[in-house]
């Protein structure tokens, strides 16, 4: 069968670890074996047994100190969600293709759902929420509402904290695919759409998100 | 109003306590909790003690159910309930307008991805190993996925009521008129998907007497309501639904995909009951726009005038038949596009398959019509040798024509305005090809060559639609507004059962309130239906419909303030009454405070609000089919590396008429949204299948515009107003789609000679890899006649 539908059905498990289930390939989707429906994943952080290993980490999430323990294959999008209660980064794909679960991991813009907890104990996590300080909205906050760079808002939370980290990789003079020198960046409107690329807008409020996080950068 | 995809005009500074009035841009209402990620989606719901449904689907498009064994299943520890088709307690079947698809499959499965089992687990882990202990005796059956295979005599029946779900034939003026200039062609139209970025997701939670309660995402919560109860066998007043926030909708969110199931879960175990669909099952649990293929034949005198049009358009429904018979009618009303056209003869099929359902998406059956009628104007146009946007300011309809189905043209119907806008507006600065920065070729930096093989390319297109539901639907919308006192201040509270999806139908709502009342404080209150129907939030209707229903609950309570006032301080007033800053003035004069009014208990009114009726089509497709028509125009410039097939979408400048501007920044945000779906179909998007297999349900493989892929929008915005809807104002959310498709491929055309008569239009194509002939030289930069022909002779 199918060996691309195969592996978007166990996408959290790492190509090693799919031999200790039971429920392998050919089971999912081979002909009329006892199972034949097809799968579809949901995170496995909360399974207990079968061999697999849990572990104890600590993160620091919006400045808050969590220790917990996660099966060593939880990914920090389904910690944050599903352990800690934090809902601010969404689940749009879950295999990094939409960006609306960014947050940043010791202060760098990270897809979460591709980004294993355990991989990460001690990191200090930053989402859109935790942007705030003191209950007041972050400058990236009040650029989007002002430029209304958003609609249905699922996007939203991952786009800020990418524009947020974004700002920082330009602060520190990182490069881009579209830098025009290749050294020296400048934050211009091409800079801007090859560093938010990677954050898909279904509602398509892009040409929003241009001018809000223009706005930010300038001050 | 004039806009460009970074405005000038000033922002609105934040006041979220503000909603502004009518008229005015202002942040949403519920942006502060979208910014920060606290807003409620329903995939981020949690309750104590919840468990977690999942739903075993068919690998197969088309198979008999032998038998279900869910024995092993149900000994699993940690596993609650384990349901299929028999314990579905009332009507095993579902639909908005057809009751055809099953809740759980039984003897049959009609489509990849059809539920057959559900499961609630303590666990997502456990919920879904529980599927795989299920066993399902399947026989595979052969699957139809041709809907014109599905159309002969001989083809086996998916449905009792054969493979036919609706045909609509419209036979308007001399049906065997014949012309001078005749130009014909075959065009296709793919799959696209929604693809709204929160998947399927809500959470159902028993009452402990029976009934249930249901906080999920949707477009319209009494649909969805009543088709529950049917299908729970319980009365509509024990199935109770709060909206959550909403991912996104764009019409994949009007039939059911997990509503019924987790009821049933959750009914059965006692429990709360969390789905959420992940992104594959995304693609396997909503409707997407269907695939069409229309063959067309356009006649007209040697000066350009359309004698005739005849058209016939076969569209793929998929398995079951969602709102297909909808979208059959509207692509025959629409068949012709804005145009005067005399005589006409359209026949528009809706066939079963064993491909997915379809049903809504964002211009809802005109989409694909559209880019077949515009490409035929322009082989019309080259045909004739005249410019193209001539021909269509030559035929354009006028207010008093009739359309194909019978229907007198209203005011307003800007068609040639809106043309003659975008033909008028400023050309892009054209930039040399060669040294230019890659960042700015076709494929910016990934493209490897010096831009040796660009071309660019102008195209225009316009369409219409119809607003809100037709065909004599009764259509409506209820709004409850009460006015009280709170703190010494007045406040509104509304109260609707609309559905805000990101289009933003809350902000709408608390300026309409605040313009009519005059109050500064407004709270929109939770969508749910405890309240009656406010209608779907589909076919660009909320504004008119639901925004009509405010307006109404508003004027109620303000006659009733007047009434107060008139108890109170008598008729003398020397001036009409009229609210304003929380207070009732005479003229100019304060009469007296809201707060002191209101003392001893406010005022709330609710109101159901209907537009003018519409009627059924008849044996000939004629009939006052809709209530409200909506206008666009697109002209695209394009650039394509015809060697590598990549395409650089320059510019998309677009004119549109919207009645009343209610919310300016809210509405170019949906027409920035329109045009970019319109330029996923054009260049990216389609549901690829296979044998009635879908092969790419994932975001890496169906691929979605980015940032990258966007285009400055130019934008004028006519305001001509509709003398029946509220403020004159006309829905906006659906034309910036329809038009933009075949106004890029017209561009694409423009750069490239290439055929390209099907959408999405792939590189392969562009670079002539697949068969795509070229008819004659390209000609970069122009859109004037060309003395090549590219249609054939009927």
């Amino acid at each position: 069968m199918r060996q691309r539908l195969a592996g978007h059905s166990v996408p959290f498990l790492p190509p090693g670890m799919v031999s200790g289930f039971e429920f392998q390939e050919k089971h999912m989707f081979g002909d009329r074996q006892f199972a034949e429906g097809r799968m579809f994943a949901f995170p496995s952080h909360y399974l207990k047994g079968d061999g697999f290993m849990d572990a104890e980490i600590t993160l620091r999430v919006d400045g808050e100190e969590h220790r917990l323990t996660v099966d060593t294959r939880t990914t920090i999008l389904d910690a944050l969600r599903e352990s800690i209660g934090n809902t601010s980064p969404k689940k749009g794909c879950d295999h990094g293709q939409c960006g609306a679960c960014t947050v940043l991991l010791d202060g760098r813009r990270v897809n979460s759902c591709l980004t294993l907890a355990v991989a990460h104990d001690g990191a200090e996590v930053t989402t859109s929420e935790g942007l705030s300080e003191n209950g007041e909205l972050h400058p990236m906050h009040r650029s989007f509402m002002e430029h209304d760079a958003f609609q249905c808002g699922y996007c939203t939370p991952g786009q800020i904290v990418s524009a947020v980290g974004m700002l920082d990789e330009v602060e520190a003079g990182w490069t881009s695919h579209a830098t025009e020198d290749g050294e020296n960046v400048s934050l211009s409107d091409e800079e801007i759409r090859e560093r938010m690329s990677g954050n898909l807008c279904r509602c398509a409020a892009y040409a929003n998100m241009l001018p809000a996080i223009k706005e930010v950068s300038d001050r | 109003m004039k806009a460009e995809s970074a405005p000038t005009r000033e922002r609105p500074k934040i006041l979220p306590s503000n909603p502004g009035k009518i008229g005015e841009s202002r942040p949403r209402a519920d942006g502060v909790p979208k910014v920060r990620g606290e807003f409620e989606y329903s995939s981020d719901l949690r309750v104590d003690g919840m468990l977690w449904g999942a739903t075993l689907r068919s690998p197969h498009p088309h198979a008999n159910i032998w038998s279900i064994d869910t024995a092993e299943a149900e000994d699993m520890p940690g596993v609650y309930s384990v349901l299929t088709h028999e314990d579905v307690p009332g009507r095993k079947v579902y639909g908005m307008e057809v009751p055809d698809q099953p809740v759980l499959a039984w003897e049959h499965v009609r489509y990849e991805g059809e539920p057959i089992a559900v499961v609630a687990a303590d666990h997502p882990e456990t919920a879904r190993r529980a599927l795989e202990k299920i066993a399902v005796d399947y026989e595979i059956l052969d699957p139809i996925t041709d809907p014109a295979e599905a159309l002969r005599e001989d083809t086996p029946k998916l449905h009792l009521s054969g493979n036919v779900l609706k045909e609509v034939h419209i036979k308007h003026g001399d049906v065997e008129a014949t012309a001078d200039v005749v130009v014909s062609g075959e065009y296709e139209v793919g799959m696209q998907d929604q693809a709204f970025l929160g998947p399927e997701s809500g959470m159902a939670v028993p009452d402990g007497r029976g009934g249930v309660d249901l906080f999920i995402s949707t477009q319209w919560l009494h649909i969805d309501r009543d088709q529950i109860a049917e299908s729970l066998d319980l009365p509509p007043e024990d199935v109770r639904l709060t909206l959550s926030g909403v991912g996104g909708a764009f019409g994949g969110r009007e039939d059911l995909s997990m509503q019924i199931h987790s009821c049933m879960l959750a009914l059965d175990a006692g429990r709360p009951v969390k789905m959420m669909y992940n992104r594959e099952e995304s693609f396997y649990g909503h409707v997407h726009r269907h695939p069409c293929k229309m063959e067309y034949e356009h006649g007209a005198d040697r000066e350009g005038n359309l004698v005739y049009v005849k058209a016939r358009l076969v569209f793929d429904g998929g398995a079951y038949a969602s709102s297909s018979n909808a979208v059959c009618l509207n692509a025959g009303t629409f068949a012709c596009g804005p145009y005067d056209v005399p005589n006409a003869r359209i026949d528009s099929y809706m066939l079963y398959t064993n491909n997915p359902p379809c049903g809504a998406m964002r211009g809802f059956g005109a989409v694909q019509v559209c880019f077949a009628h515009e490409t035929q104007m322009d082989k019309l146009a080259n045909k004739l040798g005249m410019n193209p946007v001539e021909l269509r300011l030559k035929n354009a309809m006028k207010p008093g024509d009739k359309f194909p189905f019978g229907q007198t043209v209203p005011e307003p119907a800007p068609v040639a305005e809106i043309l003659e806008r975008v033909e008028n507006m400023p050309m892009p600065e054209e930039e040399e090809i060669i040294g230019r920065d890659l960042r700015r070729l076709p494929g910016g930096v990934s493209n490897v060559t010096r831009g040796e093989g660009v071309k660019r390319g102008v195209g225009y297109a316009v369409g219409y639609k119809n607003i809100g539901f037709s065909a004599g639907f009764d259509d409506y919308s209820t709004a409850s507004i009460a006015l009280s006192v709170e703190d010494g201040e007045p406040i509104i509270y509304v109260h609707t059962a609309a559905a805000e999806v990101g289009q933003g139908g809350v902000t709408l709502q608390a300026q309409i309130s605040r313009t009519e009342l005059g109050v500064e404080n407004v709270a929109v209150l939770p969508a749910d239906t405890r309240i009656g129907s406010a209608g779907s939030t589909s076919a660009s209707r909320q504004s008119y419909v639901t925004g009509g229903a405010v307006k109404m609950a508003c004027e109620a309570v303000r006659g009733k303030v007047f009434e107060r006032v008139r108890e109170e301080f008598g008729d003398e007033f020397g001036g009409e009454l009229s609210m304003e800053d929380g207070s009732v003035l005479a003229g100019n004069r304060r009469i007296v405070a809201l707060a002191e009014l209101l003392e001893n208990g406010g005022i709330e009114e609710t109101v159901v609000y209907r537009h003018k009726p519409t009627y059924p089509l008849d044996e000939n497709g004629q009939g006052d089919a809709h209530f409200q028509f909506a206008f666009a125009a697109h002209r695209a410039v394009v650039e394509v590396d015809e060697e590598l097939g990549l395409v650089r979408v320059v510019e998309i400048a677009t004119a549109q008429d919207v009645g009343k501007i209610m919310n300016p920044q809210s509405l170019e945000g949906q027409i920035q949204g329109g045009v970019a779906q319109g330029l996923g179909l054009a260049l990216l998007e389609e549901i690829q299948m296979k044998d009635g297999k879908v092969q790419n349900a994932s975001f890496t493989d169906y691929l979605l515009p980015t940032i990258l892929d966007m285009p400055p929008v130019r934008m004028e915005v006519l305001e001509l107003a509709d003398p029946d809807s509220p403020y004159g104002l006309k829905g906006v959310g659906e034309p910036p789609t329809i038009s933009s498709t075949p106004a890029i491929v017209a561009a694409l055309r423009d750069a490239t000679g290439r055929e390209l008569n099907r959408v999405p239009v792939k590189p392969e194509q562009l670079a002539g890899i697949e068969g795509e002939p070229i008819r004659r030289a390209p000609q970069p930069g122009s859109r004037g006649p060309v003395a090549d022909d590219l249609g054939s002779e009927a």
